[in-house]
C-alpha cells in the first residue's frame, strides 16, 4: 500500500541501473585482468603465510581485491591485524 | 575497394542479425552496393531476417569449398537492386572455414561492393575469429543489461588484440521509460564502462518485430522509432554528424496511474 501511494506521487525507490553499474565495473576489473576467484584466494593464502610471520591477522574478516582507479588496476588488501608478534618489531 | 565491417557481439540474441540486415538495407537505400555476409556457419538466419530463405542454392562454404564461383553464391535482394546476400552453410560446422579463407573471400566482395557487412556469430570461439579476420571495422552490438555490456568488453579486448582497434558501439533495445526511472543503464553509463565510441541508440520497438516476421527490415519504415534510429546511424557511418534520437518519455499522470493499475 505505501508503495503504491510512493508511486502515486512519483517517490519511487532508487532504481536497479546504479547496482548494474556497480557490479558490471567490479566484475569488468577482474575480466580484464582475467583473474580467476581460485587465482585471489592463492593470493590471499600467500599474503596470509607472509604477514602471519610478523602480525597476528584475523584472517576471517581478511579482504582483498582488485579496484580500478581512472588510470589503473591496484589490489586492494584489507587485513586486520590483532596484535604485532614478539621479538619482530623494529629496532629490536 | 569498399569497406568490410563486422557486425558482433559477445552475447546472443542482442540484434546482431537485425542490425546487419538494417544496415545492409540501408545502405541500399542509399544507392550503395551492399553484399551481407552470414557468417554463423551452422546456424543460419540473415536470409530468414530478409526474407530471402528460399532463394538459396549455394552458401559460404560451398565457395571456399570451391564446389561454385562467388557470383552464383550471392542472392539479391527483392526490393533492393543493390543489395545482395551470402548466406551460410547450414549443415557444416563452424569450423568449415579458416580465417585465411575469409580474409580472401572479404577481399574479393570489396573490389565489388561499396560496402561488405558480415554478420558474425555470439561467442569468442572459431566463428568470431573467421568473421573479423577480414574486416577494417567493427560495430559492436549491446543491450542495456549487465550480461551484454560485460560480454560486449570482453569481444573489445578480443578485437583489441586481433589488431582491429576502435570498434563502434550499438546499444540496442534501449527502454526510455526505464532509463528514466533509473531502472536500466542509460548510454552514459554504458560508454563510460567500455570506453568507446558511440554510433548510435536504437529504442525497443515492436515494430522489429512486425519487419521480422515479414523479412522487411525496419530502416525502410518511414515512422518506425528503430527505423529512424538506423537511418541515422547509416547517416553516421557515411560521414555524416547526425546527433542523438532524444526519446520522448510519456510519463503524464494518466501514465503514471495506467501503470499502477497495470494496463
Amino acid at each position: 500500500m505505501f508503495e503504491l501511494i510512493q508511486k502515486l506521487f512519483g517517490r519511487e525507490p532508487q532504481g536497479s541501473k546504479d547496482i548494474a553499474k556497480e557490479r558490471l565495473r567490479f566484475v569488468l576489473v577482474h575480466d580484464r585482468v582475467n583473474v580467476s576467484p581460485q587465482f585471489m584466494e592463492a593470493i590471499k593464502d600467500d599474503m596470509i603465510k607472509v604477514i602471519s610471520n610478523y602480525m597476528d591477522i584475523n584472517e576471517t574478516d581478511m579482504e582483498i581485491s582488485l579496484t580500478k582507479t581512472n588510470t589503473q588496476v591496484a589490489l586492494v588488501a584489507n587485513i586486520p591485524v590483532n596484535r604485532m608478534k614478539r621479538g619482530t618489531m623494529a629496532g629490536e | 575497394m569498399g569497406e568490410v565491417i563486422v557486425i558482433t557481439s559477445g552475447k546472443g540474441g542482442v540484434g546482431k542479425t537485425t542490425t546487419t540486415a538494417n544496415l545492409g538495407t540501408g545502405f541500399a537505400l542509399q544507392a550503395k552496393k551492399v553484399v551481407l555476409v552470414d557468417a554463423d556457419i551452422g546456424l543460419r538466419n540473415l536470409d530468414v531476417v530478409m526474407g530471402l530463405e528460399n532463394r538459396i542454392v549455394y552458401d559460404l562454404v560451398d565457395v571456399t569449398d570451391g564446389n561454385c564461383r562467388l557470383k552464383q553464391a550471392l542472392i539479391r535482394d527483392k526490393r533492393y537492386e543493390t543489395l545482395y546476400l551470402l548466406p551460410a552453410a547450414q549443415t557444416r560446422d563452424k569450423n568449415a572455414v579458416t580465417p585465411d579463407q575469409m580474409q580472401q573471400l572479404c577481399k574479393e566482395l570489396a573490389q565489388e561492393f561499396d560496402y561488405v557487412i558480415i554478420d558474425c556469430p555470439a561467442g569468442i570461439e572459431q566463428g568470431f575469429k573467421n568473421a573479423i579476420a577480414g574486416a577494417d571495422r567493427a560495430i559492436i552490438v549491446t543491450t542495456p543489461e549487465v550480461s551484454a555490456v560485460r560480454d560486449a568488453d570482453r569481444i573489445i579486448g578480443l578485437l583489441e588484440s586481433a589488431g582491429k582497434h576502435n570498434p563502434k558501439l550499438i546499444v540496442n533495445r534501449i527502454r526510455p521509460l526505464m532509463v528514466k526511472k533509473g531502472d536500466m543503464m542509460d548510454i552514459d553509463d554504458i560508454i563510460e564502462i567500455l570506453a568507446v565510441d558511440l554510433l548510435g541508440v536504437i529504442p525497443e520497438d515492436e515494430y522489429i518485430v512486425i519487419s521480422t516476421n515479414r523479412g522487411e527490415p525496419a530502416i525502410a519504415n518511414t515512422t518506425a522509432l528503430a527505423g529512424i534510429a538506423y537511418r541515422n546511424i547509416i547517416r553516421r557511418l557515411m560521414g555524416e554528424n547526425v546527433p542523438l534520437m532524444s526519446f520522448e518519455v510519456n510519463d503524464s499522470l494518466w501514465g503514471k496511474f495506467r501503470k499502477v493499475l497495470g494496463f
